[in-house]
């Protein structure tokens, strides 16, 4: 098991290499500014993909961070729009995230319904109320005080502040899942709901909270984004949940839960900027990009299960789109439910 | 047999909720606007359900199977494209080679869908998120790469845009071939074997294999029939619309699964039909047509499509929930007498 996580790394960090090689053959790749505005255009993902990458780990998953990065979005807009300053602003639209996230948490959590279909129904819904707030309308002219904490690197250096954002957050949850007994937890979670739950472990609590975070993170996110594009639109970061899970998933962390690493993670997050970037330059048009994204989540799929050493399977194949077997857990009505389908 | 009279009584209430809902709907639209449900009225319901319900039938397939595509809206919009395309390239085509070709080369995405899924043995919502995107870009590439960014009704035969606006006895041809559709695949699903070994394998895979269901072949087929139906559904919209740009379908996908599971197919599979698919899509095409007439914007679209999934999923739990603790009680009964 070790010895392939690390393969995978090294695999990951191959391909950054390649991205890169390949980039400073691109004319301008190499420049201070062409750093800094690859690591600016990712930043957003890369919030998406660390409030992704826990949740993931415990089996479950979060299609509605993007959504929420709209709705975010569209609320800031709306907010400034009538007259409010952007210091009262940036509270407001991190609760509304937190809010946002406590919605899939009690479905999920409370009621306990596949995060896949509930994710899928607020990916909708939020996107919709996102709409409902702004309709097709785009709010600009953000504060010019705010603005460059979005677009601007910390003066002398590559470095943009919305990474160095981004690095803190990052380097947060790296501490929390690989540091902390919560962190270990996620995995034992991911392994087996119902053994964890049996070990002790608040299995609800720990989930509930990771979709707060991942709503807060997504409104984090959405603030990066509205000041980086001063533009507060209903359909910002439309479909950014791709390119989220794409980096999870790419980062070798397994969609049915129990592995992966931030650092597999961020590594893959930098390949793809990286990549992206190549792109770019290379007048690659952002549809093709997508294309490539959705290759290489695929791929991140796939290559693990066509290379899989021939071994008794310990982790179960079933998609984990519908685990109903690991998460209901505790549920007294189990039993009966699973009487109730088929016939 | 009082799990048979159980499980009878929680379909009969789903669709007995839909119709509740329908039937609620349908008439507050028609206070605010009488003409709501005149002949007209009612003709232009059934035709925006249609290519959305074909839709549906073929997700169920899959869902009922715990699967899932999610590349439903690019698969159409690709295969809406391609025929455009095909007349762009010849006018006088025959309609039928048209449709045929839809249906082929959603069949071909549904495989390549479906090989991921069966063979690889990769999660479908991985699989179908990652071609929802592919099959788009494909679209656009082709798009881009003869520059044609809209393909209007005047440059298609009048065969085929009657194809999609006409209708026969006062029914649209889109419900009429959604309609045979259903009753096919809904006949298949509940009387052939292999229709009735997709609800095994939705139940539970392991125990469909060991069982000695060819589990692998049956999801594939299922994505392969959904796909050529997708497809099917991509060139029908072709036809009623008129209009084709790459962009054909886009965030369908949300709609599609919201109108299965609110039909009653169990997101976890192993329960549900292509019938209550249908009447789902029936129901949130009948939402969407009476929001702007109940005086609601009509941005309110997608966010009334998520949250009618959700309302679905609770309720099924609730029902859930209640026929648990009814069945618990009935076996204390049983036990102590």
């Amino acid at each position: 098991m070790r010895d392939r996580l690390l393969r995978w790394e090294t695999a990951l960090l191959v391909l950054c290499v390649v991205v890169l090689v390949v980039g400073a053959g691109s004319d301008g790749f190499a420049e201070q500014s062409n750093i800094s505005f690859l690591l600016l255009d990712y930043s957003e993902v890369a919030l998406l993909a660390f409030a992704l990458l826990p949740i993931v780990l415990t089996g479950e998953i979060d299609l509605s961070v993007a959504s929420m990065l709209g709705f975010c979005s569209a609320l800031t807009g709306t907010l400034w729009d009538a007259g409010m300053s952007f210091e009262t602003i940036v509270p407001i639209v991190l609760v509304a995230g937190a809010l946002l996230g406590s919605v899939n948490a009690v479905l999920i959590v409370r009621f306990g319904l596949p995060s896949l279909a509930v994710t899928i129904g607020t990916l909708g819904l939020y996107r919709g109320l996102a709409y409902v707030l702004l309709g097709d309308r785009a709010v600009t002219g953000f504060p010019e005080n705010f603005r460059p904490l979005a677009t601007d690197s910390i003066p002398g250096t590559f470095l943009p502040y919305a990474t160095v954002l981004v690095l803190v957050v990052g380097i947060a949850i790296a501490v929390l899942v690989h540091y902390t007994p919560t962190g270990r937890s996620l995995y034992a979670i991911g392994l087996g709901a119902q053994t964890a739950r049996f070990s002790g472990i608040r299995v609800d609590r720990i989930k509930t909270t990771l979709y707060l975070v991942s709503g807060a993170l997504a409104a984090l996110a959405s603030l990066v984004y509205t000041l980086r594009y001063n533009s507060a639109r209903a359909d910002n970061a439309n479909g950014l949940e791709l390119v989220a899970v794409a980096a999870v998933l790419l980062g070798g962390v397994s969609i049915f839960g129990g592995r992966g690493t931030v650092l597999g993670v961020a590594t893959a997050l930098l390949a793809m900027a990286g990549l992206r970037n190549v792109l770019f330059l290379d007048d690659v048009s952002n549809e093709i990009q997508n294309v490539i994204t959705g290759l290489l989540l695929i791929l991140s799929v796939l290559v693990p299960v066509v290379f899989k050493p021939r071994r008794t399977k310990d982790v179960p194949l079933e998609p984990s789109t519908v685990d109903t077997e690991r998460r209901s857990g505790a549920d007294p009505d189990r039993g009966v439910q699973r009487d109730h389908q088929g016939v | 047999m009082i799990r048979a009279s159980a499980k009878e009584s929680a379909f009969a209430g789903r669709e007995l909720g839909i119709v509740v809902a329908l039937v609620a709907v349908v008439g507050a639209a028609t206070v605010a606007r009488p003409s709501f449900l005149s002949g007209q009225g009612l003709h232009d319901l059934f035709l925006n359900a249609s290519i959305i319900g074909l839709l549906a039938i073929g997700q169920a397939l899959l869902v009922i199977t715990r699967n899932i595509d999610l590349s439903v809206g690019s698969v159409m919009g690709l295969t809406a494209y391609l025929s455009g395309q095909l007349f762009l390239a010849d006018k006088d085509l025959p309609v039928i080679v048209v449709v045929l070709a839809g249906i082929g080369l959603g069949a071909v995405c549904g495989a390549i869908n479906g090989a991921l899924v069966a063979i690889a043995k990769v999660p479908a919502l991985v699989v179908t998120l990652g071609t929802l995107y592919v099959y788009r870009g494909v679209d656009y590439a082709w798009a881009s790469a003869t520059d044609t960014t809209q393909i209007n009704a005047y440059q298609m035969p009048q065969g085929f845009l009657d194809l999609g606006s006409g209708s026969l006895l006062g029914i649209p041809n889109l419900t009429i071939i959604v309609l045979v559709v259903l009753g096919i695949t809904a006949y298949a699903l509940h009387n052939f074997r292999a229709g009735r070994e997709l609800y095994a394998i939705g139940s539970n895979p392991d125990a469909a294999r060991l069982a000695g269901i060819p589990t692998g072949r049956r999801v594939f087929s299922a994505f392969v029939i959904s796909g050529a139906l997708v497809g099917l559904g991509g060139v029908l919209h072709a036809a009623y619309f008129g209009t084709i740009n790459a962009s054909v379908g886009t965030g369908r996908e949300l709609a599609v699964v919201a109108a299965v599971v609110v039909g009653g197919v169990a997101i976890f599979g192993g329960s549900g039909t292509v019938v209550g698919a249908v009447l789902g899509a029936l129901l949130l095409t009948t939402i969407t047509s009476a929001l702007p007439i109940l005086g609601v914007p009509a941005f309110w679209q997608r966010a009334v499509d998520g949250a009618a999934l959700l309302v679905a999923i609770s309720l099924d739990r609730a029902v859930m929930v209640r026929l648990a603790e009814r069945l618990r009680a009935e076996r204390a009964v049983r036990r102590a007498g």
